[in-house]
This record gives structure tokens, sequence and C-alpha cells, in this order.
């Protein structure tokens, strides 16, 4: 079975990475193949590396405050290039009210905020995303 | 040997023969399953005894506060002449909030300001650049030019209280902007007190808000200290910041040495710049953290100062006693808050704030019990200035100073601290010193691989988080208000910028603008022509795109 292919972004002027790399990491352990984009990348920028690299799911992580512009932005740059089969997650920093606004919006299909064990992202993404190679 | 807490040798035989027969009967007793180590995972003995202190000597070791080599503290009566100052991080929305705030934590007590910045202002964007879409007053305080920064003082006497900033790629256009500020009060900059943190190391190692390439960022740098030594003598010209380092994920030895290494890289580009050490290294300052391990955070305060003196003396030559000190600011840590059950964080950071206050801080920042979850709100900031003032009057710890002086178990940690970050002093060496290594990814990877492996130790429940992993309420509703910021403010912000822009002397503003490009592509100092820009209300944006151009800007290899 090929392996789920993510990328791992930080959007907009943030630069917490601490999150963003230990989750890249697990996921990597976990078995997947993981790119990650460095710092303060425009949603621009990440929805080209997230068809170049072709990937199934790009998770984005938002700890300035700044989801409700980014997640969203990222979501319709994808659609505009035809690439809305790759799935979006975020985490960070996120309050509840926004979890709910961008989960029923169709902005991102999970939201995992500070707290949540690794695993549980693991398992999440082994449920609900396949490789498009398989 | 005579020191009080070491026995003779004779003595010694006999501790000895009895730590074996007390050892025997205790290594029958079954210890609990859990792992016994620091939260850096630095293993400890169960017992200390003067055996763990051999070679100890009181007055090379420790001495006496305000003497070198500071071990116990930099002022010779500490505490009992003035106490730390309680100083809150606090910035959001626009001047005008900000300016609200301030005066409410005035009004309660607390004893100078410390400002958070909005990440466009961090970055170099102003309010209206699309970089900055949605970021606008957010995670601090916006600010775009000298009218911000009236707004944000007005009422608040610059010559009466200090001010910290928490500022670094475009420190030097903040500080001009707040010594402008403050002689549009009256106020002239030799009577202004304060901190700006412009540690730039540390930003492309931890905090990530780089702009320029670590060259010329070392270059203003050190214009700025010449500067301040001139005409802003009061002024701690940079916070060398060990407090991100940790935060990113490091341990606290990797704290205290990449940060003293990078203190050792300012000393030495400012003596490179020409500058004589006793002129600047007074105004150098530091700024740590205060993790869970109560003990580790105490004896990692009193291995900087032992460490930075001994080195400043005898490394870097500096005669100057001043030059020798390692004063600090300290911030609780905030990445050992829960979002589970967020009132326990009032407990954590009791602890946490009370370390820095046995470990001798000169200012002290307690976090919010809601830090995981937004910007504080008023009454959980309350509380938190309220911790401090509770250790400051009722504890008593600060009536005698550095009170765990001559533990068994804090002198031999203290003593560990300090040499395993010389192994790290060695290894930055070798590798060709702290550019190098931040090139190398070096620091970035010691502290990714720590961070992660922290968290894999929560998540297999081999360290224990109250209400995190044990202790859990699995039904929990969070029940603390939060502070919204209103998406209004960005609206307003930059309505506010465009209008000035629309009345303000722009040809003056050129003129100042290209005087400063000669500046960035010469050599002189370019403070002074920071301060013209400033002074003709050209914003941060602006000076910031000049330097980029002349400059360029610092990419990352990213690494996980
Ligand atoms: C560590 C930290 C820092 C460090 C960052 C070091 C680094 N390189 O990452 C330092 C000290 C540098 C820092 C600085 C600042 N910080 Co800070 N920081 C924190 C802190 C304490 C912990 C964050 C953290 O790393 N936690 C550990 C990691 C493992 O958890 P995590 O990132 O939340 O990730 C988990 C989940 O959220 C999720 N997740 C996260 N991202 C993603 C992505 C995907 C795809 C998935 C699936 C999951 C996921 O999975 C992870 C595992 O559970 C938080 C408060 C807190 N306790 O959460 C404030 C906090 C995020 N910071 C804050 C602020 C304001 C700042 C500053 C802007 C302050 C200022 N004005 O100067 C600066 C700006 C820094 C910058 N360059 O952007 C605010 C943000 C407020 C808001 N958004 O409303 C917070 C909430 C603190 C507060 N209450 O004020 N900070």
């Amino acid at each position: 079975m090929a392996r789920v292919r993510v990328l791992m972004a930080k959007p907009g002027l943030d630069g917490h990475d601490r999150g963003v790399k230990v989750v890249a990491r697990a996921l990597r352990d976990a078995g997947m193949e993981v790119v990650y984009t460095g710092l303060h990348q425009t949603p621009e920028e990440i929805v080209e590396a997230a068809i170049q690299e072709d990937v199934d799911i790009v998770g984005l992580s938002i700890l300035s405050g700044a989801h409700m512009t980014l997640i969203p932005r990222v979501n319709e740059l994808l659609k505009e290039n035809g690439a809305s089969d790759i799935v979006v997650i975020g985490g960070g920093t996120i309050p509840e009210e926004d979890v709910l606004a961008l989960k029923e919006g169709g902005w991102a299909k999970e939201i995992f905020t500070p707290g949540t064990p690794l695993e549980n992202i693991v398992e999440w993404i082994n449920s609900h995303v396949k490789s498009k190679d398989n | 040997m005579e020191d009080l807490i070491l026995a003779g040798d004779e003595k010694l035989a006999e501790i000895k023969a009895n730590q074996e027969k007390w050892l025997e009967e205790r290594q029958k007793i079954k210890d609990r399953p859990d792992k016994f180590e620091t939260v850096s995972g630095m293993s400890v003995n169960d017992l200390y005894t003067p055996l763990d202190l051999k070679n100890f000597d009181y007055q090379k070791d420790l001495g006496f506060p305000g003497q070198y080599p500071y071990t116990r503290g930099v002022q010779p009566n500490m505490y009992r002449g003035r106490l730390w100052t309680m100083r809150q991080f606090a910035g959001f929305g626009t001047a005008k909030d900000s300016n609200q705030r301030y005066k409410y934590l005035l009004a309660k007590g607390q004893t100078g300001l410390s400002v958070a910045f909005d990440m466009p202002t961090i970055m170099g964007y102003d309010s209206d650049h699309p970089r900055a879409l949605g970021e606008v007053g957010r995670v601090g305080v916006a600010i775009d030019s000298l009218q911000d920064m009236e707004t944000l003082f007005s009422g608040i006497p610059l010559d009466k209280i200090s001010t910290s900033m928490t500022i670094n790629a475009p420190a030097a256009i903040l500080w001009a902007m707040y010594i402008a500020t403050g002689e549009k009060q009256g106020v002239r900059s030799e009577q202004l007190t304060g901190t700006i943190q412009n540690d730039l190391l540390k930003e492309y190692i931890a905090q990530k808000s780089w702009i320029f390439p670590p060259e010329p960022s070392l270059r203003i740098i050190t214009n700025i200290f010449e500067y301040a030594c001139q005409y802003v003598p009061r002024w701690n010209t940079i916070s060398i910041s060990g407090y991100h380092i940790r935060e990113a994920g490091s341990t606290a030895v990797q704290e205290l040495a990449f940060t003293l290494a990078d203190g050792f890289a300012y000393v030495e580009a400012g003596i490179k710049a020409g500058l004589n050490v006793d002129d600047f290294a007074p105004r150098l300052s530091f700024f740590f953290n205060a993790h869970m391990d109560f003990f580790e955070e105490v004896a990692k305060y009193r291995a900087a100062r032992r460490i930075w003196a001994r080195r400043m003396k005898e490394k870097y030559g500096a005669k100057n006693p001043r030059s020798w000190m390692l004063r600090f600011h300290t911030q609780t840590a905030g990445c050992s808050l829960t979002a589970q059950q967020p009132e326990n964080n009032i407990i954590r950071t009791a602890f946490e704030g009370l370390s820095a206050v046995m470990g001798g801080t000169q200012s002290l920042h307690t976090n919010s019990m809601d830090e995981v979850l937004a910007l504080p709100s008023e009454k959980a900031v309350e509380i938190a200035l309220r911790t401090q003032q509770i250790i400051a009057y009722e504890t008593g710890a600060a009536n005698v100073i550095d009170p765990l002086a001559g533990s068994y178990f804090v002198e031999a940690l203290t003593n560990k601290m300090e040499e395993e970050a010389e192994k790290y002093f060695a290894e930055i060496e070798q590798r060709g010193g702290v550019l190098a290594c931040i090139d190398q990814n070096f620091f970035q990877q010691e502290i990714a691989d720590a961070a992660y492996s922290y968290q894999r130790n929560i998540d297999a429940k081999d360290r224990i988080l109250v209400g995190v992993n044990e202790f859990v309420n699995p039904d929990e509703k969070i029940e603390i208000d939060l502070l919204k910021i209103d998406p209004q403010v960005e609206k307003d912000q930059v309505a506010r910028l465009q209008k000035l822009r629309r009345e303000r002397d722009n040809i003056r503003v050129n003129e100042t603008l290209d005087a400063l490009r000669r500046a960035f592509q010469g050599s002189e100092n370019v403070i002074p022509y920071i301060l013209d820009c400033v002074r003709a209300y050209a914003t941060e944006g602006e000076i910031i795109q000049v330097g980029r151009e002349v400059f360029g800007e610092y990419r990352e290899k990213p690494v996980f």
C-alpha cells in the first residue's frame, strides 16, 4: 500500500514552529511521507507546494490568531487550482468557536488544538486519508 | 578546607562509611517505578551529601552577593534593597487599547511596562501590507509609525517608568520611536530606562522572527550598543534570551549554554566593531525561562551568573565589575501550561515564579492561567500579578539572599549545569562558532529533538502532567472568559495609517529614507538616520523595506 503524503505548512507571519515540527516527526515515524514548508509561507506558496509535491493532505499550523483568514484562503486556492481533493486539516491556538466555524464552513476537515496526543493525529489521518496512488 | 558545608578528609571518610551503611538499608526498600529525572531528562540522585561537593571552594565558587563571581546574586543586599520589577508582558489591538491595559496594570501595582507587538510589527510589515492581512493587532499591539507610539504612551511619563519592548529584527526602529516619543514629552534620551530585546541570534535559533541575514543584523546591533553608550546610557541595549530557546523545546542545559554562547558572540561582535568591552558590556542583559523543575531552574540561574562573570573577566578582559554581572529578566514557562484544567496553571506559575526569585532574578513576568487558549484576559492577568505579590510579601522568599546556597543538591546541580554548558561551548567552538552552528542547523536540530522527546514522554505517560495524562476530568468544560480581538481593529488601523501617509510631509520622508539607504550601504552608525526617518513619520515598513533592498532577507533551511 502506498504511503500517505503530507504537506505540513506554516502560513502567515507566525514563527511558532515547535508544534508543527513535533507533529511532522510523529507522522513520519508513523510511516507517512512528510514534507515541511518551513515558516512564513503565503497561501499561494503552500498551494503551489501541495500540488507540486502531489500530497494527499495539507496540515496548516497557526498559533498567531490569523486562522480565520488563512485557512479559508488556502482552501479557495486549492479549489481554483483544481486540487480540492487534497484534504485540509489544521492545528494550533484556535478557539473552540472558530474550530466549529472552520469545520462547518468546510474549510478544514479537522482541527487539533493544544494538548492533543500525537497518536490521535496519526489515527485520524490513517482513518480519513488514503493515498491517491492506491 | 574550612568550609562549613564541607568536612575534612577524615570526616569525609567517616561520611563515606556511613553512606555505605545507609545505602545497604536503603536498597532493600523498593522505589516507585517512575523515572527520577529533571524535567529536562537529567537524572538526579536520591540524596546529596558533602561527598558530592569534594572540591567545593566557597570563595571561588560562590563568594558574596554583589561580588565576583556573583553566584549568590548581583546586588549586595538583593531584595532587601528593592524587590524585583514586576513586569507583565502585554499588548493587543490598537495603541489605544494597549495604552488602557498599561494604565490598568500600573494601577494594580505593576512596576514596569513590557510591550508585546503584533506579528506585522515584529516582522517589519505595515498594517496595510498584503502579508499583514488578518494579523493586525491579534497577538500584540500594532505600531506602524511614531504616531502610534505616541498614543501607546500617552499619559505615561517616560521619565518615570521603565519599558521593555519585545522587538528584535526592527528593534532599532521601535527604539527610535520610543526616543522620539520621549522628545515629544520633553524627556531627554539620557533619562530613558528600559530594554529592547534586540537579540537576533536567538531569532535564527528559536523565535524565528528574522528579517535580514545574520551579518547585517549584528552590525545594527553593535550600532545600537554604540549609540546607547553616548546618548541613552541607562538603556539595556539587548536582552540575550534563553526564554525562546527553552520554549521552542530545549532542555535547561541547552537554554543555558546556547544563550550564553549568544552572549559571548555579541561581546565578540562589539569588540570586533572597535568598541571597548567595558563601554557596552554593562548594558547587556539576559532573559531566562522558569520551567517546572524548581531546583534545576535555581541551579541554572546561579550557574549562568558564575559562567558569565568568569568569561567576561578572564576571556574578554573586562575590568568593570558591571561587565561581569549577569542581570536577567525571567518569564514563567508558557509551554509548561496546559489547555486542560487551566486553573491548575495558576499553581504551576506560582512555583515557577518562586524559582526565579530564589534564583535572584531582576524582573519577572508570571503567565496567566489562560495562556494556552488566548492572550490573557484582564482577570487572568490580575491573578498572575497577585501571584508575584504573594511571593514577594507573604512567602518570606525575599528576606534572605540566595537562600538555597549550601544545599548539597543545589550546589552539585549548579556545578553540573556549568560542566554541561562548558561541553556545549566546546562543541560550538569546534563547529566554527555560533553563526556557523546556526547555518548548520545545529541548535535548531538539538532543540527539535528535545521537543519531540518531551512530547513523546508525555504521550507515553513517562512524564505525568496533572489534568492531561493523569487526574483527567473526562467531561471537562472550560469556563473562563477569553480575550477576543475585534476584526474591526485591523480596518481602523489601516485607515489611520493611510491617513498618515496622505497628511505627512512626504518629501521629507523620502529624503530621510534615501539618507538611511546610503547609511545602510556605508559603514556609519545607522541609528541617527533611523531617528530622522522616524521623526518624519516614515513607517516601520518603509524603513525595513530599505533594509530589505540593501541587505536581502534571511531564508531558513527547514528541519524537523
Ligand atoms: C512556545 C511558545 C512560544 C515560543 C515559540 C518557539 C517556537 N519556535 O515554536 C516563543 C517564546 C518564541 C513564542 C513567541 C511568541 N508567542 Co508564543 N507561545 C508559545 C506557547 C507557550 C506554546 C506553544 C507550543 O509550542 N506548544 C507545544 C506544541 C507541541 O503544541 P502546539 O503548537 O499547540 O501543537 C499541538 C496542537 O496545537 C496541534 N497542532 C499544532 N499545529 C498543528 C498542525 C497540524 C496540521 C495538526 C494536525 C496539529 C497541529 O498538535 C500539537 C500536538 O498536540 C503558546 C501557549 C501555549 N501554551 O500553547 C504561546 C502562544 C501561542 N504565543 C503567543 C504569542 C502572542 C507569541 C508572540 C506573538 C508574543 C509577542 N507579541 O512577541 C511571540 C511571537 C513569536 C513568533 N515568531 O511568531 C500567543 C498567541 C495568542 C493567540 N493566537 O491568540 C500564545 C497562545 C500565548 C498567549 N496566551 O499569549 N511563543
